[in-house]
């Protein structure tokens, strides 16, 4: 799971096939149905359909041990739904991103599918995606019914374009055994900078390196982000206007995790996955990481582990945290029954989405989110508290390109090649000219 | 001179024959000419089309900008100097260090799997097995064994060499991972060519009294020129176009150091949908490789 994330943002996999299909595509086509395929259809019933038997094509990149869990309901809805035959089709993100806009723009486009919250404004700018505010208002769908944060992050240019489906934050796993060795209590875990900093100087004493500070974008990238905001920062403005990461407290967050190096907590040159490698053979303590390694780590034999909360280090709590997203595509001829009915499989999926919460997500629908079933997955719980203070980027086109530059900083700082100020204030001129091209090129 | 009477002879004896005689080999050769058209050629040209445009393929507006992607790529206050020529440096240090042991290297392993002894199949397989495998395969195996922390090879050495991601180590790993991955591969064409050399000159050699070394001298090396041409020129185009190795084992680490030219004008291209920088970034890349490959033939026909 952490490998499909990490290869989403470069989606370059399958990159000469998306120019090939580019030169046969000939671009023109899904633009002009725009129009005609809003607005229309709001007077479909929003949670039934009885229209003549369709079959959507529903793609994804649930490679990992969530594909099953997607399938299984998958195959449940077409269970209960005579009339509407949903199939799906799994790619890797990587592939997943570069080829449905080759494949929307050929007019082969699967129906709907799922996208990254990062994800939604850019394909919104290069017309792949659908403006889905009527589905929203069809399926009753408000802010309330999620959280803030969450539901605003499928906005762009004031027009929705994407329902959440879950939202899997980082947490802090903790190797229990590891712990007890070095006198700490593992049923209570550090809950801020305090107290985690006495840990690691605890850990420290009895041989262990507590907290392996990665310097790559999983979850190295997401660690820095999370600080940031805990010191009351911002990545970029909050229309992406400049980077602010830059500001004192980026500078804050990196040297922090730079310390963890300098302070002997961690070793130097951590190198890929090594950080959550070595939480699991017991090498390091903590492990910054995301909801989706529950399943992982429930895999491995005799691993007393948890998960809480990530401890508050700055002055405020915040935690990074992506979002799975439902999008419909845009199609040359719009057909009313599918999206009809693809509104019907929208509102079903969130309203069970308690079977995804297992494949080791939060689920963005409130109603779920707060019930006694979701409450009884434990882990989930833990890391899906934080829900009321996650942060999300810039819903602008193109701000991946943008916080791609972030990584390379935080890679260059917390490998010492650089001073954190240095290596952020670099980055800061980059992005700077990266947000500005942007602008000219999807319009501001 | 014995076929041209042949033809002459079949020319006054049919037309129709001649005129499908003449065009028998464009014949044989159409199916793959469509293919070059289609997939090479067109793309291609269609791509200098895109590198003048600020060209992204979904967007309605795909302004001409002449060449401005161009002089983006020489002018150190644009968004992508920086990195495009940092990955430019990358793709070269790896090539210039990369392309003597590609060549050099198989060739001695290709001259002892050339003498008679037991097992030689066996280890003639042996040479060329990592090449059969997957690049990803390839390099999360060899990512975890040079882990600068838990790896087995540090390990082994009692070091903590950071292997993966710190410079010049990294360039170390990804040379020696290359090496050992593609190796085979030449040595198995420098073993055809080998075995192509006639035993006559060998024979010669020895009544000359030439011993070992001068039988490899004169002998193997000159029999294997066109082969080493080939070798070498293949070489430093999979060298200058090394993709993999970088974006699994390395990552770019540290701070895209090592992140190669492909990589990043893939990153530009396809992740960023800005396909007119990248277009202009691949012909500069294509005119260093054509300029390199040039003197490359002029060098292997310079000493013949």
């Amino acid at each position: 799971m952490s490998l499909d994330s990490l290869t989403r943002r470069r989606a370059l996999g399958l990159g000469l096939g998306a120019l090939v299909l580019t030169g046969c595509g000939g671009g023109g086509g899904p633009r002009q149905a725009a129009q005609q395929q809003t607005g229309a259809q709001a007077t479909a019933a929003p949670t039934t359909y009885t229209g003549p038997a369709v079959s959507l094509a529903f793609w994804n990149g649930f490679t990992g041990g969530d594909g099953p869990f997607m399938k299984r309901l998958v195959e449940q809805f077409n269970g209960e739904h005579p009339n509407i035959k949903v199939t799906m089709n799994v790619y890797q993100w990587a592939d997943y991103y570069a080829k449905v806009p080759a494949a929307v723009s050929a007019g082969q486009g699967p129906d709907l599918g799922i996208m990254h919250v990062d994800s939604v404004a850019t394909n919104a700018a290069r017309q792949v995606v659908l403006p889905l505010d009527d589905v929203a208002k069809a399926l009753n769908l408000t802010e309330a019914d999620f959280s803030p944060p969450v539901w605003q992050a499928g906005v762009y240019k004031g027009a929705r374009y994407s329902i959440p489906l879950d939202v899997h934050p980082l947490g802090m796993f903790y190797n229990k055994a590891v712990m007890k060795k070095a006198g700490l209590d593992p049923e209570n875990p550090p809950k801020n900078g305090e107290e985690y900093l006495a840990a690691l100087e605890e850990l420290k004493k009895a041989g262990i390196q507590g907290h392996w500070a990665t310097p790559f974008p999983f979850t190295g990238s997401m660690q820095f982000g999370t600080l940031l905001h805990q010191y009351g920062g911002r990545l970029f403005a909050e229309d992406a206007s400049v980077s602010r990461f830059a500001e004192d407290p980026g500078v804050q967050a990196l040297t922090w995790l730079v310390d963890l190096v300098n302070k002997g907590y961690s070793p130097k040159n951590v190198g890929q996955d090594a950080d959550f490698i070595a939480l699991q053979n017991g090498k390091a303590a903590f492990n910054w990481n995301g909801i989706w390694s529950i399943n992982t780590l429930r895999e491995v034999e005799n691993l007393e582990w948890g998960v809480a909360p990530l401890p508050q280090i700055g002055t405020q709590p915040s935690a990074w945290a992506g979002s799975h997203q439902f999008v419909v595509f845009k199609q040359r001829t719009p057909d009313q029954n599918k999206l009809a009915a693809a509104k019907v499989f929208i509102n079903w999926i969130s309203g069970h989405s308690i079977e995804w919460a297992k494949a080791g997500q939060v689920p963005a629908r409130k109603t779920i989110r707060e019930s006694a079933e979701f409450k009884a997955l434990k882990e989930q719980a833990a890391i899906g508290s934080q829900i009321d203070y996650l942060y999300f980027l810039p819903s602008v086109a193109g701000i991946g390109d943008a916080s791609a530059v972030v990584d390379q900083a935080v890679n260059a700082a917390i490998l010492m090649k650089k001073s954190p100020k240095d290596a952020l204030t670099e980055a800061a001129a980059k992005a700077d000219k990266v947000l500005e091209q942007n602008r000219k090129k999807y319009g501001a | 001179m014995v076929t041209l009477t042949a033809t002459k002879a079949a020319r006054s004896r049919a037309g129709t024959l001649t005129w499908s005689g003449r065009a028998t080999p464009y014949l044989f050769m159409a199916p793959y000419l469509v293919l070059f058209c289609v997939f090479v050629l067109a793309p291609a040209v269609f791509g200098l089309w895109v590198s003048l445009h600020d060209w992204d393929y979904l967007l309605e507006g795909k302004p001409f900008v002449g060449l401005d992607n161009y002089s983006a790529l020489f002018d150190p206050s644009s968004a992508v100097y920086d990195d495009f020529w940092v990955s430019m440096r990358a793709t070269g240090i790896f090539t210039l260090f990369s392309v003597p042991f590609l060549v050099v290297l198989p060739l001695g392993v290709a001259l002892m799997l050339n003498r008679p002894f037991r097992g030689r199949t066996f280890f003639r397989g042996l040479f060329f097995a990592p090449y059969v495998l997957g690049v990803a395969v390839v390099c999360l195996m060899w990512r975890l064994l040079l882990d600068p922390n838990l790896g087995l090879i540090d390990w082994l050495l009692g070091t903590d060499i950071a292997w993966t991601t710190a410079v010049p180590w990294a360039w170390v790993a990804l040379v020696g991972v290359t090496v050992w991955w593609t190796l085979g591969f030449n040595g198995v064409i420098y073993l055809a060519g080998m075995q192509d050399i006639p035993r006559e000159l060998y024979d010669a050699a020895k009544v000359d009294g030439a011993g070992r070394w001068a039988e490899f001298r004169h002998v193997t090396l000159p029999g294997l020129r066109p082969v080493a041409l080939f070798v070498v020129t293949t070489t430093i185009l999979a060298s200058a176009n090394m993709f993999g190795q970088s974006y699994l084992l390395t990552q770019g680490a540290p701070g895209g150091e090592t992140r190669t030219a492909i990589v990043y004008i893939l990153d530009v291209g396809l992740s960023q949908y800005k396909m007119g920088s990248a277009s202009a970034m691949s012909y500069v890349l294509t005119l260093a490789l054509i300029v390199v490959s040039v003197l490359n033939f002029r060098l292997f026909r310079g000493r013949s």
